[in-house]
């Protein structure tokens, strides 16, 4: 009994009264251990960002001279504008100073030269393929994150969370799966429907709309339940007013109110940086750690069940181009972060940035695939599917050690 | 998964073991005459208006199927050529949409050569960006490529809700839904507009032949499946050889130009999708031979400057020029831009290709599981009339399985089918169609903009989700009390009654068990002092899981 007063206490179960919840936590009551969920978060950065200013490799030789207008300055004491020390080869751009903690923590991993095997430089095409998690066939209809997750281990109907209007690529195909702009606006507008539509789909013969009916009403009535109690982030931390930071803020609201939240997807745009690049970055990277940093910091404790997960469609061009930018390239960064993730160190082979080394003569070269480490954290971290199903057809996959096994 | 399987076998006979068992029935039993001609009203238009049904009556069922299937001799409502007119990008050229709405980029680029070529361009693109930006706040509206895409989507819903030749629009949309296009993807924002008007709408009842080469060769889907850069690998090498030469003189030139040229060579994208979805159907009766095969033969289809929405161009140096073997047929050495025809020749007159496309047009006019023996009769009316669309679909609507039980409210309405039929029964006057558009788009559908090849599903799968439901709710509130911009439902008619409505905007009588439950939720509002006006009793039915099919 003890266990599922805890439970109670710790949902939004607690606000309804058992007798008026939702089928689904009903049962969960019922039937299931009470545990708190283990949750991935994947972020996708559109546009491709520069990962090679992102997470410097000062103590590469060439990449001072392949950047002599762009290029960010090795760790200088003192120094504001030049890159933070990570492990005396690779820094940190200054504008990512808010996830130092959290490397120092060994929370946060990254992993470098990562990305995908195919050639393509097209943004359409290179997200596409990192969505569906099949490079190079156009043909899969569903996402990866959505593959990831196991049929009926879950019956929560925010199970699993794209932000946004629309449900986002990697999260498409046979789980359900919601979109979801904010916490609020998840509801009947004209109040005066809300109970007329859910009997009307709770009564009709339609089975197909019945079911996604009841599941409609469930969520609605959760968002509601979630939605009494005012949010304020915990520990202080304080969400940047921009996309990635509000969607940051509804992921860890709905996490922290222990509805079943399992995965979730949100993105931020703007990473094609063809000219004038260093301004632009400054900005993007400010706004992407701040709003990271702010997550990790109001989750707190929570960070033990959380694993967050950042990607690009591609890189850029090792070499600057005449506008103070670089153009579409080759392999990127990733970043992992989570208190179960072995972080505080860099992942990965290291390709060098020499002319000889570099991929078509021009991009930094992948060493790491992004399915490596994504079916990494799916398939320990997150104790979804088979790395076979995550994704098809990929075989031979080389885990990196990220998660303690 | 059913779905899938169909596809993937192909082999009729086996499709047909698989679904024999639970859909024949209900697919024997025909329905009562007075549901055929709401039902087809419901299959063929994009929903019924108040007095279709009557209309049809009077003239003959059969009578007005047959106009439907003859568009060319139904009269036009006037009103649409009015609500058209102001949409001026319709008439475009593509490379008239490009120098109007992609304007520096094309010129600047265009007139400069040489090694400051990329900065020029880097330049132009800043430029060009930053004037548009200020015109736009001048103005205050848009002026790039966007304006092609939000006239698209107006045209689009124009058409779909005023015109009288529905089952015209209805085909239009089946097929840029098979030949997707992506118009978000790079020079197709300026491309799309030609190639719905000039590559889909003239055959969308003609023959399948004409409507695969026109789409084939249209600049749009060369760009968007990248066939503009399929290039022969001997032609790459021959340009390497030429490179190393250069080389020995410009070194750094040199490699500039191989680096851009690197990952030139055969490109798979198109011949694959062709067969996959264009034609066959996936893995149906083709190797990864075939798709290398058939790329071959489509090398050297490609676009004269593609940014500046360049014309289809055939360039013989890019070409293949071996001979090639595309399932099991020879193509000879030599045959120039006539190895793609020859393909689309034999691709159009395959029994698969048939089984597929009729398939997929029962899936979306008749049920998701379409009776198999249906679909084979439809198949052999393809190949019997070389793949003529108008007697295949004459062959499906004349069909007992199109009439029976098992059709009859099978189909869950698309975001758009929703958002239409919803116009459409309350007669809505629409001043500006783009926020109708907006609401197809976050019900999940956002037209010309499906970024996948395959198209949008037409199965229910694909639609019924707890979002979207949500969504579809929203919509119909907001649709009949007047809160959605643009678009005028007037409260002449509406009333409280939930019958009486529910006989206006479904055209039949309501389930005894429905009305039960909407009264009784009603009267409960009522308790609790919420007011039961007219314009929410029409959202209520608007938003019902009943007009949720057709």
């Amino acid at each position: 009994m003890a266990t599922r007063r805890f439970f109670l206490k710790n949902s939004a179960l607690a606000l309804y009264g058992v007798g008026t919840a939702p089928l689904w936590m009903q049962r969960a009551v019922l039937a299931a251990e009470p545990r708190r969920n283990k949750v991935l978060v994947a972020i996708f950065q559109r546009g491709a960002m520069d990962g090679l200013n992102a997470v410097i490799p000062f103590g590469e030789s060439n990449y001072a001279a392949l950047r002599p207008n762009i290029g960010i300055a090795a760790p200088k004491n003192g120094a504001q504008d030049a890159a933070i020390d990570l492990d005396g080869f690779f820094g940190l751009h200054p504008a990512l100073a808010p996830l130092k903690p959290i490397y120092d923590a060994k929370q946060l991993a990254i992993i470098h030269a990562v990305g995908s095997p195919d050639p393509t430089r097209s943004h359409f095409d290179a997200q596409d393929y990192m969505e569906s998690g099949t490079p190079g066939r156009k043909a899969t209809s569903d996402g990866w994150l959505n593959r990831a997750l196991e049929p009926r281990k879950n019956s929560s109907p925010v199970r699993a969370v794209s932000l946004g209007t629309s449900l986002a690529r990697t999260l498409r195909g046979p789980n359900d799966a919601v979109a979801l702009r904010d916490v609020e606006s998840f509801q009947i507008h004209e109040s005066e429907g809300a109970g007329t539509f859910e009997s009307m789909y709770e009564n009709t013969v339609d089975r197909v709309l019945n079911g996604a009916g009841r599941e409609t009403f469930e969520a609605v009535k959760l968002m509601e339940s979630i939605r009494k109690e005012p949010y304020s982030p915990a520990n202080g931390a304080q969400y940047p007013n921009n996309a990635l930071g509000q969607s940051l803020l509804q992921i860890a609201r709905l996490i922290k109110s222990g509805v079943g939240l399992e995965v979730a997807f949100a993105d931020m745009g703007g990473w094609d940086t063809h000219a004038n690049e260093p301004a632009q970055l400054q900005n993007l990277l400010g706004q992407f750690s701040a709003a990271l940093a702010a997550f990790h910091c109001d989750l707190g404790d929570r960070m033990q069940d959380v694993c967050v997960v950042t990607m690009s469609e591609f890189g850029r061009t090792a070499k600057e181009n005449g506008a103070r930018g670089t153009d579409h390239g080759h392999a990127n960064v990733m970043f992992a972060f989570g208190a179960g993730v072995k972080g505080g160190k860099l992942y990965g082979d290291w390709p060098g940035l020499q002319p000889e080394q570099l991929y078509q003569g021009r991009d930094l070269a992948m060493t790491t695939d992004f399915r490596d480490v994504l079916g990494e954290l799916v398939t320990r971290h997150l104790g979804g599917a088979s790395i076979a199903k995550v994704f098809p057809g990929y075989a031979g996959a080389k885990y990196r050690g990220l998660i303690s096994a | 998964m059913k779905q899938k399987l169909t596809v993937a076998l192909g082999v009729v006979a086996v499709a047909a073991g698989i679904f024999a068992a639970t859909d024949d029935a209900a697919f024997r039993k025909a329905l009562p005459q007075d549901q055929k001609i709401l039902h087809a009203l419901n299959r063929l238009t994009f929903g019924p208006r108040p007095g279709d049904v009557e209309a049809v009556q009077r003239m003959g069922l059969d009578k007005w199927i047959d106009e439907q299937l003859h568009p060319e001799r139904l009269t036009e409502n006037p009103e649409l050529a009015g609500y058209l007119a102001p949409l001026t990008t319709l008439q475009l050229t593509a490379t008239e949409a490009a120098e109007k709405y992609q304007p520096r980029v094309a010129q600047v680029a265009q007139a400069l050569k040489g090694p400051d070529r990329q900065l020029a361009q880097q330049q132009a693109k800043q430029q060009a960006k930053q004037q548009a930006k200020q015109q736009a706040k001048q103005q205050g509206k848009q002026n790039g490529p966007q304006v092609l895409i939000r006239e698209l989507n107006e045209a689009k819903l124009y058409r779909a809700v005023y015109s009288e030749r529905q089952l015209e629009e209805q085909l239009a949309d089946f097929w840029f839904n098979h030949f997707n296009v992506f118009a978000g993807k790079g020079a197709d924002r300026v491309l799309v507009t030609s190639y719905e008007r000039d590559a889909i709408r003239p055959h969308v009842l003609g023959k399948f032949r004409d409507i695969l080469g026109a789409t084939a060769a249209h600049p749009a889907m060369l760009f968007y499946l990248d066939n503009w850069q399929n290039v022969s690998p001997d032609a790459a090498q021959q340009q390497g050889a030429l490179l190393d030469r250069l080389g020995r003189r410009n070194p750094e030139r040199q490699a500039k130009l191989k680096a851009k040229q690197q990952g030139r060579g055969l490109n798979e994208n198109y011949a694959r999708e062709l067969l996959e979805l264009h034609t066959l159907g996936v893995d149906n009766g083709y190797t990864q031979k075939d798709i290398i095969e058939v790329a071959r033969c489509f090398t050297g289809w490609t676009i004269l400057q593609p940014r500046q929405g360049g014309e289809f161009t055939y360039n013989d140096r890019m070409h293949d020029k071996g001979e090639k073997t595309v399932l099991g047929v020879k193509i000879p050495a030599g045959g120039g831009r006539g190895d793609g025809e020859r393909v689309l020749d034999i691709l159009a007159r395959r029994p698969e290709t048939a089984h597929f496309l009729s398939l997929k047009l029962a899936q979306r006019f008749v049920s998701d599981d379409p009776p198999a023996a249906l679909v084979d009769r439809m198949a052999k009316k393809f190949l019997d009339s070389d793949g003529d669309i108008r007697v295949v679909m004459a062959a499906m609507v004349g069909s007992s399985e199109f009439f029976a039980e098992g059709a009859w409210r099978a189909k869950v309405k698309t975001p758009l089918e929703l958002v239409v039929s919803s116009a459409r029964a309350t007669s809505a006057q629409i001043r500006n169609a783009a926020p109708l558009a907006q609401q197809i788009a976050e019900l999940g559908q956002p037209l010309y903009r499906k970024v996948e090849p395959t198209g949008y599903s037409s199965a229910a799968s694909e639609w019924v989700n707890s979002a979207a439901l949500l969504a579809r709710m929203n919509f119909a509130l907001a649709l009949a009390s007047n809160q959605l911009p643009g678009t005028r439902v007037t409260s002449n008619g509406l009333n409280s009654d939930p019958v009486a409505m529910t006989r206006r905007f479904l055209f039949r009588e309501p389930a005894a068990q429905t009305m039960a439950t909407l009264e009784k939720a009603l009267a409960a509002q009522e308790r609790e002092g919420k007011q039961r006006t007219p314009e929410l009793v029409a959202g209520l039915v608007l938003g019902s899981p009943d007009f949720q099919r057709r």
